[in-house]
């Protein structure tokens, strides 16, 4: 049995890493409370791509969380990362906030190339 | 033949000054009525299909009058036609089942909506229309002047004169309307003075406009509807606040304005202190207002931001602040807040130069609506502030820049040089629950056909909208020239909204590159800069601190 408890949602999401994050130590930002969310990016030297898993407890938004994944990667195209997401019914503007605060918190490498959906 | 009466009002006005006098014998002083006469009074002035108002405002009511009504036998007294601005008290609608009314004209239902739309449904009442608080206001004048007024006061001396308090709201008008039409006017109070060794702080409403005054049991009931706990403004809220700020009251130069109810425009009162000052921006934007007395505005007022600030009703909590501010709020000869919903209506239509407010729907014309399936909630006041006043003459900066943007390279009548209001809506692309806020079809549609309105209730109609700003963008819509280029406007700024998702890109990159739609980098504001450290105030308790301990909050706010 897994341990997610019932009526959580998971998906998952990978894209083609443009720009090496490099070695970094690990980022947490957010908290899980009602319409928040947690975000952690992890550096994964092991692989060049850029993996996102988001468990949310808001089931059924999966198409809205592609397109918010698209234009975050569109925004940050970088490789080696993996990014971890803990969902409590959070808007996608808050997750791209949230989402664009980790990034900065990384360090340098990521410029912010703008352009949201 | 006999020759027609041209007193008939003044003579139908004695014959019920002449019934209660009979009724109540003893039980009647002057103008006093005993408390436990109440229902006996009512019975003796009301008729069968009197229109009655019973002050029901936005905030405060006349419960006691409310309770007294539903009480009466509908065998002696039935079918009135209530005229009134809110429906907030069960007993607003009590009377519809009870069958003492049968006919209503009115503005806002609010937390009655759902049960209002039930009763419509059940055939038990039969709506006259829904209107704004003016535009019912100025039917009191016209086809909808009350044959008796229900209202509530402070207190009352021994000849009757009132004193209203803080919350004055509709009573002038309702009291205006009603008691130089043959009316009889009721007062419910909470305090009788002698007039002798002790006195009316202030006359509110002259004593010879007041048929009776009756003591209530309890003080009447008030409600604190524009209190908003800064600890729940979100960061999104903020950045949206800031990219109001530098993208529309820094860019029109507002001066006089008015905020709707909701966290956003709270977030917006909270920053002007703060990062507006930090914009450089204090006595550019800001400075009039129409506005009930926010306990977020005390930060911007602390700071000298405000000059002037006019209200439809008060606040509650904020007495003993307004009374130490009375440079600030219009205040008697006594010290205390005099509020006046028709005179400040008036004022946010035709004094400011802008609206800004939340919404719950909006669709592709930009039309918003707050009607939701299942319940009747009118419009209140939102429709007269967020409408263009077509007949204003005077003109300021920030109206003529709205009116060259929205008439540049028109011709003829539609070119002719005029300002126009800002129309702001201001909404996150989802509300709670992941409810979309935009919508390719308002919710008013579907309640129209469920109650059979001659129109879908839609708030603020799409051509009166100048603005609308998400955590997305803003889309400036004085700009737009055609319908199509309107839709991918609303549609830029709809984010991840089916809405949103189907904006065509190539359109939506164009109306930026003319400035029709602005991101906050094009405003040059950072998302990751919107915290909520911004904020003057982030807690009642630091609003309390912001006020010097002169502001209140009532019980349920504080959480120290």
């Amino acid at each position: 049995m897994s341990d997610v408890p019932a009526g959580l949602e998971t998906l998952q999401f990978l894209y083609p890493g443009d720009r090496p994050a490099g070695a970094f130590a690990p980022v947490l930002v957010g908290v899980v409370g009602s319409g928040n969310l947690e975000v952690m990016l992890e550096a994964a030297t092991d692989r060049d791509d850029c993996a996102v898993r988001v468990e949310t407890s808001a089931r059924g938004f999966g198409p809205i969380w592609q397109a918010v994944m698209d234009d975050f990667h569109a925004r940050h195209p970088l490789g080696g990362l993996r990014v971890s997401i803990n969902d409590m019914g959070a808007t996608p503007a808050v997750v791209s906030l949230r989402l664009d605060q980790a990034v900065a918190a990384i360090g340098p490498i990521a410029p912010d190339a703008g352009g949201r959906p | 033949m006999n020759p027609r009466s041209w007193t008939s009002k003044a003579d139908r006005r004695a014959e019920r000054l002449a019934r209660a006098a009979a009724a109540l014998g003893t039980r009647l002083a002057g103008k006093r009525v005993d408390t436990d006469a109440i229902g006996d009074l009512l019975e003796a002035v009301l008729e069968p299909g009197d229109r009655v108002c019973l002050e029901g405002n936005n905030q405060k009511q006349a419960d006691f009058l409310a309770r007294a009504l539903v009480a009466l036998d509908p065998q002696k007294v039935h079918d009135l036609h209530m005229v009134q601005s809110v429906l907030a008290l069960p007993e607003h609608l009590d009377v519809f089942e009870n069958g003492i009314a049968s006919r209503l004209d009115f503005s806002f239902s609010g937390p009655q909506g759902a049960r209002l739309a039930r009763l419509v449904s059940g055939g038990r009442l039969q709506i006259g229309a829904i209107h704004t608080y003016l535009e019912l206001f100025a039917r009191y004048f016209i086809d909808l002047t009350p044959q008796v007024a229900l209202v509530a006061a402070h207190a009352a001396d021994a000849e009757g004169n009132l004193y209203t308090g803080p919350n004055t709201e509709d009573t002038p008008v309702i009291v205006e309307a009603t008691a130089f039409s043959g009316g009889i006017v009721i007062a419910q109070v909470n305090e009788l003075v002698d007039g002798r060794t002790t006195t009316l702080p202030r006359i509110d409403i002259p004593a010879d406009w007041v048929s009776f005054v009756v003591k209530a049991p309890k003080p009447n009931f008030i409600e604190p509807l524009f209190t908003r706990d800064p600890a729940q403004i979100s960061e999104i809220q903020v950045l949206m606040a800031m990219m109001a700020i530098k993208g529309i009251y820094a860019e029109y130069g507002v001066q006089r304005l008015n905020h709707g109810i909701g966290f956003d425009t709270a977030a917006i009162e909270l920053l002007l202190p703060t990062y507006a000052e930090s914009l450089g921006l204090k006595g550019r934007i800001g400075k009039h207002w129409a506005l009930n007395p926010h306990p977020a505005l005390i930060p911007a007022i602390e700071a000298g931001w405000v000059e002037s600030v006019h209200s439809f009703g008060s606040e509650l909590g904020m007495e003993d602040y307004i009374r130490a501010r009375s440079d600030v709020f219009f205040t008697g000869p006594d010290g205390s807040l005099r509020s006046n919903r028709a005179f400040c209506q008036a004022a946010g239509h035709y004094a400011c130069d802008m609206f800004i407010g939340s919404t719950l729907q909006i669709d592709l014309d930009g039309n918003s609506s707050t009607a939701t399936l299942g319940r009747i909630a009118g419009f209140g006041g939102a429709p007269n502030m967020g409408a263009d006043a077509r007949g204003r003459r005077h003109s300021s900066p920030a109206w003529l820049k709205a009116g060259r943007e929205a008439r540049a390279g028109r011709t003829g009548a539609a070119g002719t040089p005029r300002g126009q209001k800002l129309v702001v809506q201001m909404v996150e692309t989802f509300r709670e629950h992941m409810q979309p806020a935009f919508v390719d079809r308002l919710d008013a549609w579907t309640l129209q056909e469920q109650a059979g309105m001659d129109l879908p209730p839609i708030m603020i109609y799409g051509d009166d909208v100048t603005h609308i700003l998400t955590e997305e963008g803003i889309a400036n819509l004085l700009l737009c020239r055609s319908d199509a280029e309107r839709e991918q406007a609303i549609r830029g700024v709809a984010g991840y909204t089916a809405v949103g998702l189907a904006r065509d890109r190539r359109a939506v990159e164009n109306l930026r590159d003319r400035g029709v739609i602005r991101r906050p980098q094009d405003l040059g504001i950072d998302p990751r800069q919107a915290t909520r450290n911004l904020l003057a105030a982030r807690s009642m308790r630091d609003l309390v601190r912001a006020s010097g301990g002169l502001y209140q909050p009532p019980r349920r706010f504080r959480n120290w």
